[in-house]
C-alpha cells in the first residue's frame, strides 16, 4: 500500500531567506554607492519621473567561477521549428553604445540589475553628503505631515507583521485558555502601523542661473540639468517645500520656465551681473530671506563683462543667502588648464576664506559627481542648525 | 486550506498514489507540505531546506520571487531527495494542479529512489545539511559575520571543483606505492602497469623522478585545500568538508536533469490521462502539460520538453511502432526488427542506468533532433556586429556539441598539479584544455577568491589563442604568461 502524509500547517512567519536577502540588498547598495559617479549623470535617470523604476546594472556581485567563454565556443539551442542554419538568434550591441544598460544581452557578462525608485537612488547619493549651511529659517511657515510607525494593529499588510508581539498574543490567549502552548490564530496577530505627525518645516529656493551666450551649448546645458536635478532633489528631502526659479542670462536675464531654461545659448554677449541683479529682485518681492533658505547658483564658461561687478553682488548674496555657488563648465583651454577662467579666478581671490562661496569646475559628466560633493560637503565654520 | 479541501486533496494523494505503483513506479512514502509562495521560493533558492545561510541564496530567492510577482515564472513543487521523500506543493495550486503536481511529484521520487547514479546519497541529507547550518552559524557568532561570509564567497567559488570519483568507488594509491614509483620508474608496481605506455621506449636510464606533491594531478581542489592549504583554521576546513558533502549529494541530480524531468513529465501525463477528470480539468491539464513541455529560449535547451520526448520515443520504438519519416536501419541500410510491446520495460531500464550523458548519446536520434528543432549556434562578427547565428542541424553535431558541452557538467576540468610550485610553496593548477577556451575574467576573479585559501600565489596553466598560457595572481596583481 503506499505511504504518505500530508500536512497543511501555517507557514506564514516562516521567514528564512530575508536574512539573506536583505544581505544581498546591502551589498548591492554597497557597489551602486560605489559607481555613484557614473550613475548620477545618465540621461534616463535625470529625465525620470517621480516613483519611477530605475534599473542599475551592478556588476560583480556574481561568485566568479572557472568557466568557459561563451563567446568562442559552439552551442545548442532550440527554436519552435524549421530552424536552419545561418538564421541570426540575437546580436550583440556594439561597446560605446548607450550607458551600458545594454549588457544583459552580452553572454558572458553576468550582472544584477538592481532596482531602485528614484527616492532610494537619492538617499543613497546623499547618505554621506551634510547639508550646507542649514539654517531654521521659516519655522512659522508651513507643517508638513509625516508617517511614523509608532503603533499597533489587529489589521495589517504581511510586511508589517510584528513577529514577537503575534508569538506574545498568541501565548496569552493560549495561557487564557489553559494550555500554554505556541498555536497561532488569525486573531493573534499584530501590524505595526503608523500615525500622521504634524510639524513645522523649513522652505529654500534655489535660484537656477544660466549663461545662454552664443559659446554654450547642449553639453553645457546637459550638465546644468544634472546638477540642479540633483540640487533640487537634495533640498526636496530636507524642507518640505523647495522651489527652484530659473533664470537665464546673456547680456539681459530673463526669468523663464524649466523647458526654456534648458534650451541652447542665443546670442553673443555675456553679462552675468544682469542674473545677480534679478535674482536680488525676485528675492526682494518673493523669498524673504528670514522665511526662506536661499541656494544661488550660476554656470557660465567663464568669459564675462564686468567680473567685478559679478563680485561685489555676490559680495551682498552672500549676507542674504546660504550658499552661493558657481559652477565653471570649461571649455576649449580651460578644460585642459587646472585653473579657472577669468570669471571664476575674480571669484576665487575675492572669497578664498569665505566658505558661503562654493566654486566648481566641472569638464566632463564624470565631473558632476565631485562638484555635488564639494557643493553639499560640510561647512564647518558655518553654524548648523538642525 | 479548509478542511474540506484538505480531505478533498488527500483522496486524490491516495487516488494517485495507488495509481503509480500500477503502472510499476517505485516510490518512497512521501510527506507532502502545502505551503504559500515565499516557502516554495526560499526552498527553491537554497535547494535544501534549513541549508546554511549566505546572500547568494537571498539573491536567487529575490529574483524568483519577483518573476513569480510580476507572473512571469511560477514553480508549482519542489521536491527532495529524501527517504522518507520531502515534497512541498503551492498553496494556491488549483485542485488540478495539485493533481499534476502530484503525479510528477511521484516520477520524481521512483527516479531518485531507482536510478543508479542515486545509489550513494545520503537519504538523511536533510539532516545532515541543518547541522551544517547550525556550525556555520555557530562561526560567524565566534568569528564575525564578514570574516565566514568572505570564507564562503572563496569556497563557493570554487565549489564545483570536486572529485566526481568520489561519489563512486574509487581506490587512490598509498604514499608507498607513490614513493616506490618515483624512487624507480621503470619498475611495474603492478603487473597490469606497462599497458599505461605501450608506445614509449621504458628502457630509460634508471635515474629516480623528482619528488612531487601532489605525486599524481588531484582533481579534487576542495578536498586537497581541506586538507594541505597551509595557513587554514580549523573551522575554515570544515566549511571547506561541509561544502564538499553538500555538493556531493547535489551532483547526481546535475548529472540526470534532462531525464528526472523527462521521467517525472512523462509519469504526470500518463497518470492524468487514467484520472477521471471533468472536461475543464481535462483542458486545464493540458494547458499545465504544454506550458511545461515547450522549447524554452533559443539559445538553451528545455530539459523538461527534451527528456519528456526521448522517453516518449524509447517506449514507441521498443513497442515495435515505425515512425515512417525516420525509419530505423542497421549499418548495412537494412530495415531494422524491433520487439514488439516491450516499450514500458524499456523505459524502465533506462531510468535505471543511465545518466544525461548516456541517455542522450544512446537515444537521441535524427528524428527527435528533426522533430525537437535542435541545432548549434555560435558567436559571429558580420558587418561589424556580433550575432548569434545558427550553424548546423545535422542531428550528429547536435548530438556531439551538446554532449561536449555536458561533459564534466560543462565546468572546466581543472586538477591540482603543484602545491610547491617555483619552490616556493605557490600554487599551480592545470586546466585540461580540449579546445574550449576560459573566460579570462572570471578565472582571474576566482583566482584572487582562491588567494584567499591558499593565501600565496597561485596560478592556472591554460591555452590561450592557441598557446600555452599561465595566469596568476600573487596577491596584489594578476598577470598573464606564456608558458
Amino acid at each position: 500500500m503506499p505511504q504518505f502524509s500530508l500536512s497543511t500547517d501555517s507557514w506564514d512567519l516562516h521567514r528564512r531567506a530575508e536574512r539573506d536577502r536583505q544581505r544581498h540588498n546591502e551589498k548591492v547598495k554597497e557597489v551602486i554607492k560605489k559607481n555613484l559617479g557614473d550613475i548620477i549623470s545618465q540621461q534616463d535617470i535625470i529625465t525620470a519621473d517621480q516613483g519611477k523604476i530605475i534599473k542599475i546594472p551592478v556588476r560583480g556581485l556574481e561568485l566568479p567561477r572557472i568557466r568557459f567563454d561563451d563567446e568562442e565556443r559552439e552551442r545548442v539551442g532550440q527554436g519552435t521549428g524549421g530552424t536552419k542554419p545561418g538564421d541570426v538568434l540575437g546580436r550583440i550591441p556594439k561597446q560605446g553604445q548607450g550607458t551600458g544598460k545594454e549588457a544583459g544581452h552580452e553572454a558572458g557578462v553576468d550582472f544584477y540589475e538592481a532596482e531602485l525608485t528614484l527616492e532610494e537612488l537619492t538617499e543613497l547619493v546623499f547618505e554621506d553628503l551634510h547639508l550646507p549651511n542649514l539654517e531654521d529659517r521659516g519655522v512659522k511657515q508651513i507643517l508638513s505631515e509625516h508617517a511614523e510607525f509608532n503603533s499597533i494593529s489587529k489589521r495589517g499588510i504581511s510586511s508589517n507583521l510584528d513577529r514577537k508581539r503575534t508569538l506574545l498574543e498568541a501565548y496569552k490567549r493560549n495561557a487564557r485558555a489553559g494550555k500554554p502552548g505556541w498555536d497561532i490564530r488569525n486573531e493573534d496577530r499584530r501590524y505595526k502601523t503608523w500615525e500622521i505627525v504634524t510639524e513645522p518645516q523649513r522652505n529654500a529656493v534655489i535660484f537656477a542661473m544660466r549663461d545662454v551666450s552664443g559659446s554654450m551649448g547642449e553639453f553645457e546645458a546637459y550638465i546644468c540639468r544634472s546638477f540642479y536635478f540633483w540640487m533640487l532633489r537634495f533640498l526636496r528631502r530636507k524642507y518640505a517645500s523647495a522651489e527652484i526659479v530659473f533664470i537665464t542670462c546673456h547680456t539681459e536675464a530673463k526669468e523663464v520656465d524649466e523647458h526654456a531654461f534648458f534650451g541652447l545659448g542665443d546670442s553673443g554677449g555675456t553679462k552675468m551681473s544682469e542674473a545677480y541683479k534679478l535674482a536680488m529682485q525676485i528675492i526682494d518681492k518673493r523669498y524673504n530671506p528670514r522665511e526662506w533658505n536661499i541656494y544661488p547658483f550660476l554656470f557660465s564658461d567663464g568669459y564675462n563683462w564686468g567680473d567685478a561687478e559679478c563680485v561685489e553682488l555676490v559680495r551682498k548674496m552672500v549676507e542674504i543667502c546660504n550658499l552661493v555657488g558657481y559652477g565653471e563648465i570649461a571649455n576649449d583651454i580651460w578644460s585642459q588648464s587646472p585653473h579657472f577662467a577669468p570669471l571664476g579666478q575674480a571669484y576665487q581671490e575675492a572669497f578664498a576664506n569665505d566658505r558661503r562661496v562654493c566654486l566648481v569646475k566641472i569638464n566632463s559628466k564624470e565631473d558632476v559627481w565631485p562638484a555635488l560633493k564639494k557643493f553639499f560637503s560640510k561647512h564647518p565654520e558655518l553654524q548648523e542648525v538642525d | 486550506m479548509n478542511l474540506s479541501e484538505r480531505e478533498e486533496l488527500e483522496k486524490w494523494i491516495d487516488i494517485i498514489m495507488e495509481k503509480a505503483a500500477e503502472c510499476g513506479l517505485d516510490c518512497y512514502p512521501t510527506h507532502f507540505e502545502v505551503v504559500p509562495d515565499h516557502v516554495i521560493y526560499e526552498l527553491g533558492s537554497y535547494s535544501l531546506p534549513a541549508r546554511f545561510s549566505h546572500w547568494t541564496f537571498g539573491r536567487d530567492y529575490h529574483r524568483q520571487k519577483t518573476m513569480y510577482e510580476y507572473g512571469m515564472a511560477k514553480i508549482y513543487e519542489i521536491v527532495f531527495n529524501t527517504d522518507p521523500c520531502q515534497a512541498f506543493l503551492l498553496d494556491s495550486n488549483s485542485m488540478l494542479a495539485h493533481k499534476f503536481v502530484i503525479a510528477h511529484v511521484l516520477g520524481h521520487n521512483d527516479f531518485f529512489k531507482n536510478n543508479i547514479y542515486f545509489d550513494h546519497t545520503d537519504r538523511n541529507m536533510i539532516e545532515q545539511v541543518r547541522l551544517h547550518s547550525n556550525r556555520i552559524r555557530k562561526y560567524e557568532e565566534e568569528y564575525g559575520p564578514l570574516v565566514v561570509e568572505e570564507f564562503l564567497d572563496a569556497v563557493l567559488s570554487i565549489e564545483e571543483h570536486f572529485d566526481l570519483g568520489a561519489t563512486t568507488t574509487f581506490r587512490r594509491k598509498s604514499a608507498e606505492e607513490y614513493e616506490a614509483e618515483r624512487r624507480n620508474p621503470q619498475k611495474p608496481v603492478t603487473e597490469f602497469d606497462d599497458l599505461w605506455n605501450l608506445m614509449e621506449d621504458n628502457r630509460g636510464p634508471e635515474t629516480p623522478k623528482p619528488r612531487k606533491f601532489p605525486p599524481e594531478p588531484e582533481k579534487d581542489v576542495l578536498c586537497f585545500l581541506r586538507d594541505y592549504a597551509p595557513e587554514l583554521e580549523k573551522w575554515q576546513r570544515d566549511i571547506l568538508n561541509m561544502i564538499r558533502e553538500e555538493m556531493i549529494y547535489f551532483i547526481p541530480q546535475m548529472r540526470t536533469k534532462i531525464m528526472n524531468e523527462g521521467w517525472a513529465s512523462f509519469w504526470h501525463e500518463r497518470i492524468l490521462t487514467e484520472l477521471p477528470l471533468t472536461p475543464e480539468e481535462h483542458l486545464e491539464f493540458r494547458r499545465m502539460h504544454s506550458a511545461v513541455l515547450s522549447p524554452g529560449s533559443r539559445m538553451s535547451i528545455n530539459p523538461y520538453y527534451v527528456g519528456y520526448n526521448i522517453f516518449r520515443d524509447i517506449e514507441r520504438r521498443w513497442n515495435g511502432e515505425e515512425d515512417k519519416d525516420y525509419p530505423e536501419v542497421d549499418w548495412r541500410g537494412e530495415k531494422l526488427d524491433r520487439p514488439q510491446g516491450e516499450g514500458m520495460k524499456k523505459i524502465f531500464e533506462v531510468r535505471r542506468d543511465e545518466s544525461d550523458v548516456s541517455f542522450l548519446r544512446k537515444y537521441l536520434t535524427e528524428g527527435l533532433v528533426k522533430k525537437l528543432d535542435m541545432y548549434t549556434y555560435r558567436l559571429e562578427e558580420v558587418n561589424g556586429e556580433r550575432v548569434w547565428v545558427v550553424q548546423e542541424t545535422d542531428w550528429r553535431r547536435v548530438r556531439d556539441t551538446l554532449l561536449d558541452s555536458m561533459t564534466n557538467f560543462g565546468i572546466p576540468v581543472i586538477y591540482v598539479e603543484d602545491a610547491d610550485y617555483n619552490r616556493h610553496g605557490e600554487l599551480l593548477l592545470t586546466h585540461a584544455y580540449d579546445g574550449k577556451q576560459l573566460d579570462l575574467d572570471y578565472t582571474a576573479r576566482t583566482l584572487k577568491n582562491l588567494f584567499k585559501l591558499w593565501k600565496r600565489p597561485v596560478h592556472i596553466a591554460t591555452v590561450v589563442d592557441d598557446t600555452k598560457t599561465l595566469l596568476t595572481f600573487d596577491g596584489e596583481e594578476f598577470t598573464q604568461s606564456a608558458l
